[in-house]
This record gives C-alpha cells, structure tokens and sequence, in this order.
C-alpha cells in the first residue's frame, strides 16, 4: 500500500500557484513546495506540470532545478518525474558511474512488473535517444553484460499458471550450478530472465524443499565478483522485493553515515506502491519505526520531504 | 475423348505456383469418363500407369498439390489474422519445426517495429500461456539460442540519432569478430558476445551505418563475411538490407524448382508486409508473378501488391 496521502479531489490550478509563489521573490518557500507535491500522486503531479506550464509558461521542474539543492533537490526532482520516466533516468545515472557495480539495474529489472518495465524502456527512448538495453550492453562486457541485458529486456508472461514439473527440474538444475560453482551457466540467466514471476516462485519454493536451504542462502554472500553479487541480487529482487527494499533501507540508515541516493530511492520509488508494507518489516527487523529512524538520521527540507512521503505531517 | 487442348490446359492448371481454380472448375464440369480416360493418359506428370494397366495418381504429385492449393487459404488465413496473433503464431510454428526453420523467427525479428514486435510478444503470452523467450531459450539449443532470444527480446530504439563514434568501433569490432575468432576456428562468429549485443541491442539506423562503416574497413560487407553462418546473416540483411532479403525470398519462390518452404516465404511476405517498399520489388517480379503463379493466389499476390491498394 502506498504511504503518500494524495487528497482524491485537488486543484491543480491552485497548487500550481501556491508553486509558483513558492519558488518567487528572494529564497524559496520549500515548505510549500513540500505541502503540495508530497501530498499529490502521480496523476496529479503530471496535472499540475501541465497546468503550471500553460498558465507560466516554464517548465516546473526546470524551474524547481533552479530553486532547490542538494539531496532535497534530488528527492523532489525524482519525486515529480512519471515514475517511468523516473526510473529510465536512475538507470541512466546508475549506467554513467564508473565501474562494473550496477545493481540499480538489477533493482529496477527484477522488481517491476512487464508492463512497467515495458514503459521505462520507452521512456528511456524517448529521453536519451537509444534503448536502455544497448545503453546497458555498451556499458557493461562478460557475464555483468549477459545478465543484465537479459534482465532487462525481459517481458514475462505474467499470469499466475505455474509448472510443477518445470519448477522442480529448474530448481535442480540452479542447484547444480550452485554447487558446482558455475554461476554463468547458461541455464542460470535463462531461468532468471525468462520464467514468469510466478513461475520462479515456484520453482524458487521447490528449491527450499529439495534442499533444506533457501536459494539465497546457498548463493555466495558480499562476493567480491560483481557478478555473482548482482545475481544474488536479482534472486532476492524476484524472490521478495520488499523484504529485498526494506534491507536496502536498512543498509542506507545503519552504520556512520547515510546513503541518502539509497534512501530517496526506495521512499521515491515506492511511495506509490508498497511501501507501508516495507515500514512494517523495517519495523519489525529494527524494533524502531522507519519514520523515526529517518527523523534521526536527516535533517532539514531533505527530511521534511522524506517524512511527508512516508505519510507524515510535517 | 480429351483433345490435346485440354490435356494441356489441365497440364496448365496444375503446375506452376498455385492452381488455376477457372480452369479446373470448366475442365471437370464438361468431362465424362472417357474424357477423364485420356486426359489420365495424357497428364504423365500427375497420373502413373502400373504394371496392371491402370492409371493412378502419382502419390508425390498429390502431396505437390495439397501445398498448391494451400497457398490461397495460407494467404487468405495470415491475411485476416491481427499481426500480432500472426506473428505469435509463425514464430511458434518455426520452433515448433526445428533448426531448418529458425529463419523465419529472424525474419520477424527483424523486419517487424518495435512495437509490432512487442504486440506478437504479448499474443504469443496471450495464445500460449507463456512468454517467447522463455519457449525460445528452453528449446533451442546451442549458439542459436543466444541469438534467438536476444532478437526477439529487442526493443529498438527507432529514432534517426546515431553515434558516428560508436558505429565506427562496432565495424571494427564485427570484422575481428568474424574475421579472426581470437585464431579459434571452431568458433562461429555468432557465438561472440561483442556481435550478439551489437546486432540485437542497436536500432536499425545504427547498424545501417555500421554495415557501411564495416564496407569500408573490409574488402567486403558483412553479409558477404558470413556467407558460412546463414542464420547470422540473413540477421544482418533483415537488419541492414531488407530490401536485399525481399527480393531474394521474391526470387526464390517465383523459380521452376522453387520448394515449398520458398511459397511459404512468399506467402508470408506477402500478407504480413504492409511496407511501400516491397510494391517496388513486387513490381521487377510482376512478369514472372503473371507466367507463373495461377489462380486465386496470383489474384492475391497481384491485387495486394498493386500501387492503387490503401
């Protein structure tokens, strides 16, 4: 369920102007800022972009760019894109950084449904002028490459038939391949980035049964070959995303520091979608509340932003 | 008795590329059994006389037949279907047949847009419960099923934007590829990684431009480099010349031995592209369309491929 609480009713052309006369005159009224697009859906986002357009004649997030900095910037620049659009230009960034790492890749593959990620790649056309699959094969080489581009051209039947008798012979043979240690055989991104999600569920449950262990315990933790890290990755991903998010949140917030890009992705991306149930898990894993753990490890218009999304009065 | 008139237009009527119904229904329905007597006699490409003196129909010419009378309702069936149910279900039958027929999923891999391409992909889960790639990479084996799959998978970019740069390199890239294979023989060009993301991530622009950039640094192009590997270059043709691709299948069915894998294509071609370009070639091959397809299927191949058709 999501956590953001969009009023059914709104007037785009009012919040619109409060936008307006947010980002006027000296500074920025961020609060207002916050008001009005923590508390909209996507629907009403694009209204209110549309809207503001016509009667300003600008661009709002072009607009909002120039007012905001930081990782408040950020948040409200993911914020406000259609969310596939949103997830085309987090793959474009995830792609642009150096090194083989490329689990956002992985992360948006494995936990969108074919129709969503059906509209992230023509999203992606349509901003950067090329298919998300050649961005990825130009960006990455070797086994990284064969996955990854497997993974996301993947468009999965998805209804909830399953096969059995598939899932139980698919189950063996990822099994061989685990223990015999050959994470690149070809059996392994075939079942991975071609089965239905209800289908690698099942086989995923035959797994546990023919061998006691869960698949993801048997498939080797913090590996230092990045592919066998992003496969493990995207087991966990088409096992249970939201157990696989609320880690993610976990791992942003614990520890010195705070991966802020991790944080705002996750609250961004699943604001609309699942996130209550992901603050239950973290609830239950952590004994603290999302919500307040956030408060404790941010501050400022970045926090205010976060805690609305996440369904808070601020 | 038959005079040798009739023998000749029943003769007519059954050969070539499908079967000239007018004639056949004016043949029958003037014929008594001394007629049907000797035109058995006179047609010695279709009746056999055995050892018990008596005329028979030669068993292969049946089987000739069948496939000749099946073009029409091929082309009338393929004709009518949505394209994407089309496509779903050409692209099962070809992996339901084998390697000989992996072509034809290259064909529609190929030649269809993005999006006509991912219609057939969400018939095929509609019409199969399943998802092509996954039929794909489960049955078929070997280095084609990197190919395959990836090329169904595709969903190219369509714009006219192309890197230069990048095209550059990839030529360069494709010609080590084929040419060399790192000095291992017995490894196919299709099985290198470089060539398979190429060919099946790139949008046609890209590769068109790659194709003539690869001219340039080889002696030859690249679908001449592959002559030995059929199934990656008739990739690269659909790709990069589809012209070149038409007018082969055109060529191929309109000739005297042309099997019926080659009516197939023809017919194919016909009822699935919608392509202004492929009247142009239609038209080089409109004579031999009128010598030698007869019947309601010349009718077809002809009204369709006519200029004045919406």
């Amino acid at each position: 369920m999501a956590t953001v609480s969009a009023p059914k009713q709104v007037s785009v052309k009012e919040d619109a102007e409060a936008l307006r006369k947010a980002c006027q005159g000296w500074g920025t009224d961020e609060k207002a800022i916050i008001a009005v697009l923590g508390r909209r859906n996507a629907a009403q986002r694009r209204q209110i972009r549309h809207v503001y357009e016509e009667i300003y004649q600008e661009d709002l997030i072009k607009r909002l760019e120039s007012e905001l900095s930081g990782h408040f910037e950020k948040a409200v620049y993911r914020w406000i894109l259609d969310p596939p659009d949103r997830d085309a230009v987090l793959a474009n960034v995830e792609l642009k950084k150096s090194g083989n790492k490329h689990h956002v890749i992985v992360e948006i593959s494995c936990t969108k449904n074919p129709e969503e990620l059906l509209a992230i790649r023509r999203a992606y056309h349509a901003r950067y002028k090329r298919s998300l699959e050649e961005e990825v094969a130009y960006h990455t080489k070797g086994d990284t490459r064969r996955l990854l581009v497997a993974l996301v051209s993947a468009f999965r039947y998805y209804g909830e038939e399953i096969n059995t008798t598939l899932a139980k012979s698919e189950a063996k043979k990822l099994h061989e391949a685990i223990k015999d240690k050959k994470f690149d055989n070809e059996d392994v991104i075939r079942i991975l980035s071609t089965r239905s999600i209800a289908q690698l569920q099942a086989t995923f449950n035959c797994y546990r049964e023919q061998e006691g262990t869960s698949i993801t315990k048997n498939l080797p933790k913090d590996s230092s070959d990045e592919y066998i890290a992003m496969l493990r990755m995207a087991v966990r991903c088409l096992k249970d995303p939201k157990k696989y998010f609320e880690k993610v949140l976990r791992r942003s917030i614990e520890g010195i520091g705070t991966d802020e890009d991790a944080l705002t992705r996750v609250i961004v991306t699943r604001a609309e979608k699942d996130l209550k149930e992901i603050k239950e898990l973290y609830h239950k894993r952590n004994n603290v509340p999302l919500d307040k753990a956030v408060d404790k490890e941010t501050s400022g218009d970045y926090k205010d932003m976060l805690l609305t999304l996440l369904g808070n009065e601020v | 008795m038959a005079n040798p008139c009739e023998v000749e237009v029943l003769n007519n009527a059954l050969s070539g590329i499908g079967v000239d119904e007018k004639s056949l229904v004016s043949i029958l329905t003037k014929s008594q059994n001394e007629h049907k007597k000797s035109m058995r006699k006179g047609c010695s490409k279709f009746f056999l006389e055995d050892e018990r003196q008596f005329e028979r129909w030669n068993d292969s010419a049946i089987k000739s037949l069948k496939a000749e009378f099946k073009l029409f309702k091929d082309v009338v069936v393929l004709s009518l279907m949505h394209p994407w149910e089309r496509d779903a279900r050409l692209l099962k039958k070809a992996l339901k047949k084998g390697p000989p027929h992996y072509n034809v999923i290259v064909e529609i891999a190929c030649t269809r847009s993005s999006d006509q391409l991912l219609g057939a992909r969400k018939a095929y889960h509609s019409l199969f419960d399943r998802s092509i790639e996954e039929d794909l990479a489960s049955h078929v084996k070997g280095s084609e099923r990197k190919l395959l799959v990836a090329l169904v998978s595709a969903y190219r970019y369509e714009g006219p934007k192309v890197k230069e740069d990048a095209a550059k390199s990839e030529a360069k890239a494709l010609l080590n590829a084929i040419k060399n294979n790192n000095g291992d023989h017995k490894k196919k060009a299709m099985e290198e990684d470089e060539v398979i993301w190429i060919l099946t991530t790139r949008s046609k622009p890209h590769l068109k431009v790659v194709y003539e950039q690869y001219k340039k640094i080889s002696a030859k192009t690249i679908t001449e480099d592959l002559e030995v590997e059929l199934l990656l270059k008739e990739t690269v043709e659909c790709l990069c010349t589809p012209q070149t691709y038409f007018t082969r299948v055109f060529d191929t069915a309109l000739r005297e031995d042309a099997k019926e894998d080659a009516k197939k294509a023809l017919t194919r071609l016909v009822a699935t592209q919608e392509d202004v370009d492929l009247k142009g070639i239609a038209a080089k091959f409109e004579d031999k369309i009128k010598e030698r397809v007869k019947g309601a299927y010349k009718d077809v191949l002809l009204g369709v491929l006519a200029d004045d058709r919406q």
